[in-house]
C-alpha cells in the first residue's frame, strides 16, 4: 500500500486527522492510568487473608450497662460454653478484631524496649488457645498457647505478654537470618518471646497506606475485657447459614445485657470481605465505567468523521475505480489512512500516559506503571480505530466507478 | 436573528440525526460522567463551617521527640494529638479565644422508664468554649459555663436525637439524665448537628462517620469520674501505671485540641506561645529537642490529615480527562457537520452575509447541541447519584446529593464546553470561500 498519497490527502484534512489523534492520545493516556488501577484494585480484592474463610461467622458482641472486667469475663466465658454447645459449631473464640475487620491496635514491636525511636508496626489480636483452630491458621514452627497462658486484659491495663505468636511475615522481617521461635521481642518494657509462627495472617487494614507491614500480626494470649468482643465462630462446613440464623437469639436467650446490631452484628466472613474491599471494587468500576465510555466515544468519533471523509470523497473514489483501483484498493486505503493516525495518536498517548502516571505517583502515590499496560492500551486503541473505521471504509469501497461521472 | 438561526440550526440537527445523537450522548456521558464524581468530590471537600474555618487552629505539639519520627510516610510532623500533660498545661494558660481539649467516649444513658434498656451513645468529653468555638446549635438552653468546668459539675449538652428517645422530644433543660450510673443535669439540647467531615475530631473520627455525637460532658468532670477515652490511642511507650490514671500520666497521645484565633495576629502570637511552651518544657528537662509545633488552620489541617480520600480525586481528574476526550470528540463531528455544508455557508456569504452572521449560525447550532446534551447530562448525573451509593463507601456516597447549584453547573459546564469546541470548527465554516463552492457546483 502507497503511504505517501494518503499522507498528501490527510494534508487536506489536517484539523480532522489532527483531533482524531488527539482524541486517540488522550483516550490511551488515560484508559492506560485506569486499566492500572483497576488492575491494582483487583489484585487487593484477591489478596489471601490467611484465614480459612469459608464456614467463618463473626458476631460483634456490645456489653450493655458498662459491666467491670470480672462480670465481663465470666459471662464471655458462659458465652463461649454456649457457642461450643450450639449445634453446628465447630470451634469459637473471643477477641478484639480478625482480618479486614477495618478496626484493631497497633503496637510497635522492635529488638530493644526503647520505643521512642522508630519501631516496625504490628498488628495485635488477642485470642486463646482456639484461635489458630478457629481461623484455620498453619502453624509453621513452635507450638500454640496452652490453656494456662491465656491472661486478661481490661482498658488501658498493662500488657506484657510472656508469650507471643507472630506470623512468617513478621518473623522473616524481625529475624531475616535464622529461626524466630524462642526469640525475645519487645512489644512493651519486658520481653516477649516468640512460642510460634504462622503462615500468612493480614492485619485488619487495607488501606494502602498499610500495605507495608499488612501481613505483620501478632498474636497476644489474653482475653479482652472491654466494653464490646467480638465471637469468631468455625461452623461444620455447610452449616454457616444454618448457625448463621440461630447464633444471636442464642446469645439473647443465654444474657439479654449486650447489644448485637440487627444490621451488622452477625456476618459473615464473605461478608467482612466484601465491606472491607467496598471502596477498591467501586474505585475499579468507577474506572471500568469511564474507560468504557472513553473508548465507545473515541470509536464513535472515528465511524462519523470517517464517515464524512467518505462521503466527502465519493467523486475521488469513483475515478479511482473507474481508473482499475479493486474494492480492496479503496478499503485498505481508509484502514491505512485510519493506521497511520492511529499510530501518531498512540505514540503521543503513550508519552502522555507515562506524564500522567509520574505525575498521580507524585500527588497520590500511586505505583510506578508498568509498560504492559501502555502496549495493552496501545493494542487497544489501534484494533478499535480499525475495528470503527471498517464500517464506513466498506462503503467506501462499494461506491461505484460510475460515481466518477456524476457532477455532485 | 437568533430565532432564525435556532431554526437552520434544527433544521440541519434532523438532517444528520446520526451524527446529532452522536454528539448529544457524547456530552451528555462527558458531562454526566465529571458531574457524578464531581459531586463526590464537592460532598467530602466541602468546608464543614464556612463562615469561621479560617479562624479554628490545630496546635500540634513534638512531645515525642525526634527520634519518633522516620517510618514510612513520616513528613516530621508531631502527633496529631496531645497526651494528657500538655493539653491540660494549655487550657490553663488559656492564650486563645476559645479553645477546648476533648476526648471521646462512649457512655451508657439509661432511660429514666423502668423496664428500658440501657442505651450506649456517643459522645465527648469538652470545655465549655467548645460550644462557642464550634457554632454547635442549640435547640433548647445552652452550653454549660466556664465555672461549671471549674467545679466538675454534672451537666450535660444532649443531642436532639437522644432528646427525642429520652424526653419524647420536649424542652428537658434542667431535667436529669443518667450517663454511666450517675446523674447529670440537661443544660442545652442541640438541633441536628452533623457537621461532616467532623473538623473538631479528625484524628478519632478520620473525618467522615455515620456515627453522630448524642452527649458531651465537662472535660474534667469525665476525668473525675474515670469515664474513660474510646477513641484512639497512640503510644510511644507502654504507660508506666495501667487504667485510665496510667493513661492520663503517659505520653499517650489520646486527646484533640482546638483553638479560635480572630486574626493572623492572634494567630502568630499563639504559635509564638506554643514554641515558647516547648522551650520550656525542654529546659525543664521534659523534651530535649528543640521546639517543633504546627499551628494549622482548619483547612490545612484537614488536608494535612488526608480527610479527602485521594480515590475522590482522582476519579474526579480521570473524570474530567473523560470530558476532555468528548470534547474533542465533538469538535471532530462538528468540523465535519459545518464543513460538509460548505455549499449553503458559499451561498450564504455570496447573497451578503458577514462572517459574523456565520459565526453566529453555528455558535447557536453548537449550543443547541450543549443544552441536549445538558439535558441529557443532567438525567445521567440523577442515575449515577443514586449509583454511587452502589460503589463508594457509604460514609462519602451518601453525601453526594443533586442540588439546583449542580443542575445549572450541568448544564453551563455542557453549553460552555460544547460551545468552546465548536469555536474552531466555526472558524473554518466562517472561512469557506463563496466563489469556490459556487464554481463546482
Amino acid at each position: 500500500m502507497q503511504i505517501r498519497p494518503i499522507l498528501a490527502t490527510l494534508r487536506y484534512h489536517k484539523a480532522g486527522t489532527l483531533l482524531i489523534a488527539l482524541q486517540i492520545a488522550l483516550t490511551l493516556a488515560i484508559v492506560c492510568n485506569a486499566l492500572f488501577i483497576i488492575h491494582q484494585r483487583l489484585g487487593q480484592l484477591s489478596r489471601p487473608s490467611g484465614v480459612d474463610e469459608s464456614d467463618l461467622l463473626l458476631v460483634h458482641n456490645q456489653w450493655a450497662g458498662k459491666p467491670d472486667a470480672d462480670e465481663v469475663a465470666s459471662m464471655m466465658a458462659s458465652d463461649l460454653a454456649t457457642l461450643r454447645n450450639l449445634p453446628g459449631v465447630a470451634n469459637v473464640y473471643a477477641t478484639n478484631t480478625y482480618p479486614l475487620s477495618g478496626e484493631g491496635t497497633v503496637f510497635g514491636i522492635g529488638h530493644s524496649p526503647d520505643k521512642k525511636t522508630y519501631t516496625d508496626s504490628t498488628a495485635i489480636y488477642f485470642v486463646d488457645d482456639n484461635a489458630l483452630a478457629t481461623l484455620g491458621l498453619r502453624l509453621i514452627a513452635g507450638r500454640n498457647f496452652r490453656p494456662d497462658e491465656i491472661g486478661a486484659s481490661s482498658k488501658h491495663s498493662k500488657i506484657e505478654p510472656d508469650e507471643i505468636i507472630i506470623t512468617q511475615a513478621l518473623a522473616h522481617h524481625l529475624f531475616p537470618d535464622a529461626s524466630a521461635v524462642g526469640k525475645a521481642v519487645y512489644l512493651s518494657r519486658k520481653p516477649s518471646i516468640i512460642i510460634g509462627v504462622v503462615g500468612r495472617m493480614r492485619t485488619p487494614w487495607v488501606d494502602s497506606s498499610m500495605a507495608k507491614w499488612d501481613e505483620y500480626s501478632t498474636l497476644l494470649p489474653y482475653r479482652r475485657l472491654e466494653g464490646y468482643t467480638e465471637y469468631v465462630i468455625r461452623t461444620q462446613p455447610g452449616q454457616l447459614d444454618d448457625v448463621a440464623r440461630r447464633v444471636k437469639a442464642t446469645l439473647y436467650a443465654a444474657n439479654r445485657m449486650r447489644v448485637i446490631s440487627p444490621k451488622n452484628g452477625v456476618r459473615t466472613f464473605a461478608d467482612v470481605g466484601a465491606q472491607a474491599y467496598n471502596s477498591d471494587r467501586g474505585m475499579a468500576i468507577l474506572m471500568g465505567a469511564i474507560s468504557l465510555i472513553m473508548l465507545t466515544i473515541t470509536g464513535a468519533g472515528i465511524v462519523g468523521l470517517t464517515s464524512f471523509w467518505v462521503g466527502q470523497r465519493r467523486k475521488q473514489i469513483g475515478v479511482r475505480r473507474a481508473l482499475g483501483a479493486t474494492q480492496r484498493d479503496i478499503l485498505s486505503y481508509f484502514l491505512t489512512e485510519n493506521l497511520l493516525i492511529g499510530v501518531a495518536g498512540v505514540i503521543v498517548g503513550g508519552v502522555l500516559a507515562i506524564g500522567l502516571n509520574l505525575w498521580l505517583m507524585n500527588q497520590f502515590e500511586m505505583e510506578k506503571l508498568a509498560m504492559g499496560y501502555v502496549v495493552a492500551g496501545v493494542a487497544i486503541l489501534l484494533v478499535l480505530g480499525q475495528g470503527a473505521v471498517l464500517a464506513p471504509a466498506l462503503r467506501a469501497s462499494k461506491v461505484p466507478p460510475v460515481e466518477a461521472t456524476r457532477s455532485v | 436573528m437568533l430565532g432564525y438561526y435556532i431554526d437552520l440550526a434544527i433544521r440541519s440537527l434532523k438532517r444528520s440525526p446520526g451524527l446529532t445523537l452522536l454528539m448529544i450522548l457524547t456530552v451528555g456521558f462527558g458531562v454526566a460522567a465529571s458531574m457524578v464524581t464531581y459531586s463526590v468530590f464537592r460532598a467530602v471537600s466541602g468546608d464543614p463551617i464556612p463562615w469561621k474555618s479560617a479562624q479554628l487552629y490545630v496546635p500540634q505539639i513534638e512531645m515525642w521527640g525526634p527520634k519518633g519520627h522516620g517510618g514510612p510516610g513520616d513528613n516530621g510532623d508531631p502527633p496529631d494529638a496531645m497526651d494528657y500533660t500538655d493539653a491540660i498545661a494549655l487550657m490553663r494558660d488559656h492564650r486563645a479565644r476559645y479553645q477546648s481539649a476533648m476526648y471521646m467516649i462512649t457512655p451508657s444513658v439509661v432511660p429514666a422508664e423502668a423496664g428500658k434498656h440501657p442505651i450506649n451513645v456517643e459522645g465527648h468529653a469538652v470545655f465549655n468554649e467548645f460550644f462557642p468555638m464550634t457554632d454547635a446549635p442549640f435547640k433548647y438552653g445552652s452550653g454549660w459555663s466556664a465555672s461549671d468546668d471549674d467545679q466538675r459539675a454534672a451537666v450535660a449538652v444532649i443531642s436532639e436525637k437522644l432528646n427525642q428517645k429520652l424526653f419524647g422530644g420536649a424542652n428537658s433543660v434542667g431535667k436529669v439524665v443518667d450517663i454511666d450510673g450517675k446523674d447529670y443535669r440537661v443544660v442545652g439540647v442541640l438541633n441536628k448537628w452533623e457537621p461532616q467531615p467532623r473538623f473538631y475530631d479528625v484524628s478519632n473520627t478520620g473525618g467522615f462517620t455515620t456515627n453522630a455525637d448524642d452527649v458531651f460532658i465537662p472535660f474534667m468532670r469525665a476525668i473525675d469520674v474515670d469515664m474513660s477515652n474510646d477513641g484512639n490511642t497512640n503510644c510511644a511507650e507502654t504507660p508506666a501505671q495501667s487504667g485510665f490514671k496510667g493513661l492520663q500520666l503517659s505520653s499517650c497521645i489520646w486527646i484533640s485540641y482546638m483553638v479560635q484565633l480572630d486574626s493572623a495576629a492572634q494567630a502568630k502570637a499563639y504559635k509564638d506561645y506554643l514554641d515558647g511552651y516547648a522551650r520550656e518544657q525542654q529546659r525543664s528537662g521534659r523534651f530535649s529537642w528543640p521546639p517543633n509545633n504546627r499551628l494549622r488552620d482548619l483547612h490545612a489541617w484537614l488536608d494535612a490529615e488526608h480527610v479527602v480520600p485521594s480515590d475522590t480525586e482522582v476519579s474526579l481528574l480521570v473524570a474530567i480527562g473523560l470530558l476532555l476526550v468528548c470534547l474533542v470528540n465533538t469538535a471532530g463531528l462538528l468540523l465535519a457537520k459545518f464543513l460538509r455544508r460548505s455549499n449553503e455557508i458559499g451561498v450564504r456569504r455570496a447573497i451578503g452575509a458577514p462572517r459574523s452572521a456565520i459565526y453566529a449560525q453555528f455558535l447557536v447550532e453548537a449550543g443547541i447541541v450543549g443544552l441536549s446534551g445538558g439535558v441529557l447530562g443532567l438525567l445521567l448525573t440523577g442515575v449515577g447519584i443514586h449509583g454511587v451509593s452502589w460503589v463508594l463507601p457509604k460514609d462519602i456516597a451518601n453525601l453526594a446529593h443533586l442540588d439546583v447549584q449542580l443542575l445549572l453547573l450541568t448544564l453551563i459546564v455542557a453549553v460552555v464546553s460544547t460551545m468552546l469546541a465548536g469555536i474552531y470548527p466555526t472558524y473554518r465554516a466562517s472561512r469557506v470561500q463563496p466563489a469556490w463552492q459556487l464554481k463546482s457546483n
